[in-house]
C-alpha cells in the first residue's frame, strides 16, 4: 500500500509542530503523545484553541492505550487515535475516516 | 567545682592525720576522712555510670529512629509492587521482540520464496540481503539472554529486600498501622468515579500499557465513536 501524499512535513516536538502549522497551510495533524518539551495532548489543545487552526483534523497516534487517555483525548477534539504497534491498513482506515478516500 | 574542693578539703585532712603526733589522732577525724572518701567515691561511679546511660538512651533512639526511617521507605511496596511490574515489562519485552523477530523471519521467507520471479543480478540482490535479516534477527536470541540476567538480578534484589522486610517486619506493621487512615484515604480515591478533567496530563504518560492493561484498537474506536 503506498499513501499518496505531498508535502509531509515532520516536526522534532510539540512546540516545532505549533510553530509550523501556524507558519504553513496544513490538512492534517498526526501527532505521537509522549513529547517534549509539549506533549501531543498540549499540542492538540493549542491547535483546537487556534482560530486558524481548529478544523485541521488531527490524529493521535500512541502507546498510550488507557480508557483514560482516549477519553480526555477525545474531550480535547481528537479527530482519531491510533494506538502503537499498528499497521498500513489501521493507518490507511484512520486516514480515511478524517479526510475522505485518497 | 564542689568535687575540687571537697577533694583538697579531703587531702589536707588526710596529711594533717599524718602529721600528727602518734596517739594525738582523735577517732573522729580518721572517721571523717574515711566518710568523705567514700562519698567522693559514690559520687564518682554515679557520675560515671549516668554518663553510660545517657550514651545507651541516646544510641537506642538513634537505632529507633533508623528503624523507623527503613520502614518508612515501605520495603514491601517493593517487593509487592515494584519488583513484580519490573518483571512483566520484562517479559512482555521478550514476548514482543520474540514475535516481531518471528514475523520478520516470516516475511523474508515469503520473499525469498518469490526469488524465482525475478532475474539472476536481482535474485543475488534479494538474497544477500535477506540472509542480512537473517543474521540481523539473531539481536532477539541476545536480547533474551541479556534480559534472563536482568531478571536474575531482579530476583537477587527481591531475596535482599525480602530479608529486610523479615528484619524489620515489626517497624513496618507499625508504620502501616500509623498510616492506615492515609492508605484508606488512597483506597477510596482510587475507587472513587474518576474526573477525565481533573487528571494531571503528567498521570496520562504512563504507556505503553502491559498486554492485560492495554486497550485494543476496536476498544479505543468503540469509545472514540460512543457519545
Amino acid at each position: 500500500m503506498q499513501l499518496k501524499f505531498t508535502n509531509i512535513h515532520e516536526a522534532t516536538d510539540g512546540v516545532a509542530a505549533l510553530a509550523e502549522l501556524r507558519a504553513g497551510e496544513y490538512s492534517l495533524v498526526m501527532s505521537d503523545w509522549n513529547m517534549e518539551p509539549m506533549t501531543g495532548l498540549e499540542l492538540l489543545r493549542e491547535v483546537r484553541a487556534d482560530d486558524k487552526l481548529k478544523q485541521i483534523p488531527f490524529i493521535m497516534v500512541t502507546a498510550e492505550s488507557k480508557t483514560e487517555n482516549v477519553i480526555v483525548a477525545k474531550k480535547a477534539g481528537v479527530s482519531n487515535y491510533i494506538v502503537k504497534p499498528f499497521n498500513a491498513n489501521t493507518l490507511k482506515s484512520k486516514l480515511v475516516s478524517v479526510i475522505g478516500e485518497f | 567545682m564542689s568535687g575540687i574542693v571537697d577533694q583538697n578539703r579531703l587531702a589536707q585532712q588526710l596529711i594533717d592525720l599524718q602529721k600528727a603526733e602518734p596517739g594525738t589522732v582523735r577517732l573522729e577525724d580518721v572517721s571523717a576522712v574515711v566518710a568523705g572518701i567514700m562519698d567522693a567515691a559514690r559520687k564518682e561511679m554515679a557520675s560515671s555510670d549516668n554518663e553510660v546511660v545517657a550514651k545507651m538512651i541516646g544510641l537506642a533512639d538513634y537505632i529507633e529512629n533508623a528503624k523507623a526511617d527503613i520502614a518508612a521507605l515501605r520495603p514491601d511496596e517493593v517487593t509487592e509492587r515494584h519488583l513484580p511490574a519490573a518483571a512483566d515489562e520484562l517479559d512482555e519485552i521478550v514476548a514482543e521482540t520474540a514475535d516481531a523477530t518471528n514475523r520478520i523471519m516470516d516475511a523474508t521467507e515469503t520473499i525469498q520464496g518469490a526469488i524465482g520471479d525475478v532475474d539472476e543480478a536481482t535474485q543475488e540482490t534479494i538474497f544477500s540481503a535477506s540472509n542480512q535479516i537473517f543474521e540481523a534477527c539473531s539481536f532477539q536470541d541476545i536480547t533474551g539472554q541479556r534480559v534472563t540476567k536482568v531478571v536474575k538480578a531482579l530476583k537477587e534484589i527481591e531475596e535482599k529486600v525480602d530479608s529486610l522486610i523479615l528484619a524489620f517486619g515489626d517497624e513496618i506493621d507499625e508504620y502501616k498501622a500509623r498510616h492506615v487512615a492515609e492508605a484508606e484515604a488512597t483506597d477510596a480515591a482510587e475507587d472513587a468515579p474518576v474526573d477525565f478533567d481533573d487528571i494531571p496530563d503528567e498521570a496520562l504518560l504512563q504507556g505503553p500499557q502491559l498486554s492485560d492493561e492495554a486497550m485494543s484498537q476496536d476498544d479505543i474506536d468503540k469509545l472514540l465513536n460512543s457519545a
